[in-house]
């Protein structure tokens, strides 16, 4: 199943999920990027059934551009994550998105955020968060190690944690991960864990992009 | 007193129930010739609603594959349609021709990817007219998916790949009737997909001559009509380059298996003679 996970540091936002695109015992390709660059400065981690997760945050990153053109500034992340509960929301008891969302964003003003939007439209502002069967492994890790201002370095090394441990522990996981960062700087993705397909390198741990 | 002949080939859900007295079957003689139903009572119409639903929804038996490689896109697919266990054709075209620089591959419902792909046809000829331009293949299999994704839930049931050349090199998009559009190096989709995929990730390299890919394809087909019941039929094999799809080979899996594995002479260890005769 399909993990996607996120931790928020110092000024800056990490957002991970497996890059996995699986149809019941196949897994049709190894390298299907989930978490979306929604615009400069923020991004949208999803998971859920294949059509819904790719219109969904489609859907939204082409409404938040609208209303970047329409008013001139962009979408803060609050009102962002808000919205796409909002879309949620008003879909669920007509035609339901099957879509679990962790959304990064940085904002001036506010700093990095993290928010857990749920495909029930549960909407929480969060310092960290999974979704998945991972979460079962990755929450209470993410419990003990995580503490707030935490570094580049350090936030990246607990997703690794995280990482080795579904690779450790959940039957059936996911090989490969992709590692996404947002600060000041902007949106971007950091690194790539891959164990199979063409980029893989006997070396789990080694950074493709940096 | 006679065996009873096995006639269960001869059930579709569509015909009336047939009177049978012991002595073979007969129709009745007021039954009318159109197919009937049977109504659902009002108890559990959501029940009766998905059991149709699940029986018309057809199990995507074949086998279909395509691949990316530094020249171009290979595309392949066998010949069989199946109905259960009853084969109804060995001589299916599972290889839509969309555009003379596009095709698509069929796996699921027939009549739905005919049709859906004809449709993307006419869509992608109004977009030339329409920008003066021919439509990229992420485009093309935009517009398939997103027809796709506003008819989900209701039945169809197509597993296809957009596979062609444009603008930017080679492309290759896999589409199903869930709404998932991935774009990747190689696909291989239906019942015998998994078997084709041993054979495929093998001996894929992305540098080969269109000869050897060609030939990668055609057994990786083979290899999975060999092992899987519902694929079959012949191996069709074509290659979509710069200058638009070309149909390489069509080759019978019969065939092919005796030109794969060879039948082998045995050595004969003892000759017969004839006994010597009694002399009476």
């Amino acid at each position: 199943m399909e993990c996607v996970m996120g931790v928020v540091g110092r000024d800056f936002a990490v957002v991970a999920a497996d890059t996995s695109a699986v149809q019941s015992i196949l897994v049709h390709k190894t390298d299907e990027d989930k978490v979306m660059v929604l615009d400069s400065h923020k991004l949208m981690g999803a998971s859920g059934e294949p059509g819904d997760r790719v219109q969904f945050t489609e859907y939204i990153q082409k409404n938040l551009h609208l209303y970047q053109f329409r008013n001139t500034i962009p979408l803060s992340t609050a009102a962002t994550a808000n919205f796409t509960r909002g879309e949620l929301a008003t879909a669920l008891r007509k035609n339901p998105y099957m879509v679990n969302v962790i959304l990064g964003g940085y904002d001036k003003d506010a700093g990095a955020s993290l928010y857990y939007i749920d495909y029930i439209s549960t909407l929480h502002k969060i310092d960290k968060g999974a979704f998945g069967y991972g979460s079962y492994f990755c929450l209470s890790l993410m419990d003990k190690l995580y503490h707030p201002d935490m570094t580049v370095e350090e936030a990246v090394d607990l997703i690794d944690k995280c990482i080795k441990e579904i690779r450790l522990r959940l039957v059936v996981a996911p090989q490969n991960f992709v590692i996404k960062i947002v600060d000041k700087n902007g949106a971007r993705e950091y690194a790539r864990r891959d164990l199979v397909g063409d980029n893989a390198s006997v070396d789990a741990a080694t950074t493709v992009t940096a | 007193m006679a065996m009873k002949v096995d006639m269960s080939a001869l059930e579709t859900n569509f015909s009336i129930p047939c009177l049978d007295d012991g002595d073979g079957m007969h129709f009745s003689a007021d039954s009318p010739d159109v197919p009937s139903m049977v109504l659902p009572t009002c108890a559990d119409f959501d029940g009766f609603q998905a059991a149709t639903k699940d029986m018309v929804k057809n199990k995507r038996g074949t086998t279909t594959l395509a691949f990316i490689f530094d020249k171009g896109v290979i595309v392949a697919a066998d010949s069989r349609a199946s109905m259960g266990g009853y084969i109804s054709s060995q001589t299916v075209r599972k290889i839509i021709e969309i555009n003379p620089y596009m095709l698509g591959t069929m796996a699921g419902g027939a009549a739905d990817c005919q049709f859906w792909h004809r449709n993307l046809g006419n869509k992608c000829r109004l977009h030339e007219l329409s920008n003066k331009r021919r439509i990229s293949i992420a485009g093309a299999s935009k517009l398939l998916a997103n027809i796709l994704y506003s008819y989900r839930g209701m039945g169809l049931s197509i597993g296809t790949m957009i596979a062609g050349f444009d603008e930017k090199g080679p492309g290759l998009y896999y589409v199903d009737s869930e709404g998932a559009r991935l774009v990747g190096n190689r696909f291989s989709v239906g019942s015998g997909s998994l078997y084709a995929y041993g054979i495929l990730d093998e001996g894929y390299r992305f540098n080969m001559s269109v000869e050897e890919a060609a030939e990668l394809a055609r057994r990786a087909i083979y290899g999975a009509t060999f092992r899987d019941a519902a694929s079959g039929g012949c191996v069709s094999v074509y290659h979509v380059g710069p200058d638009g799809w070309k149909k390489l080979s069509g080759d019978d899996v019969g065939e092919l298996h005796y030109h794969y594995y060879p039948v082998q002479k045995t050595s004969v260890e003892q000759e017969m003679t004839d006994a010597p005769s009694t002399s009476a």
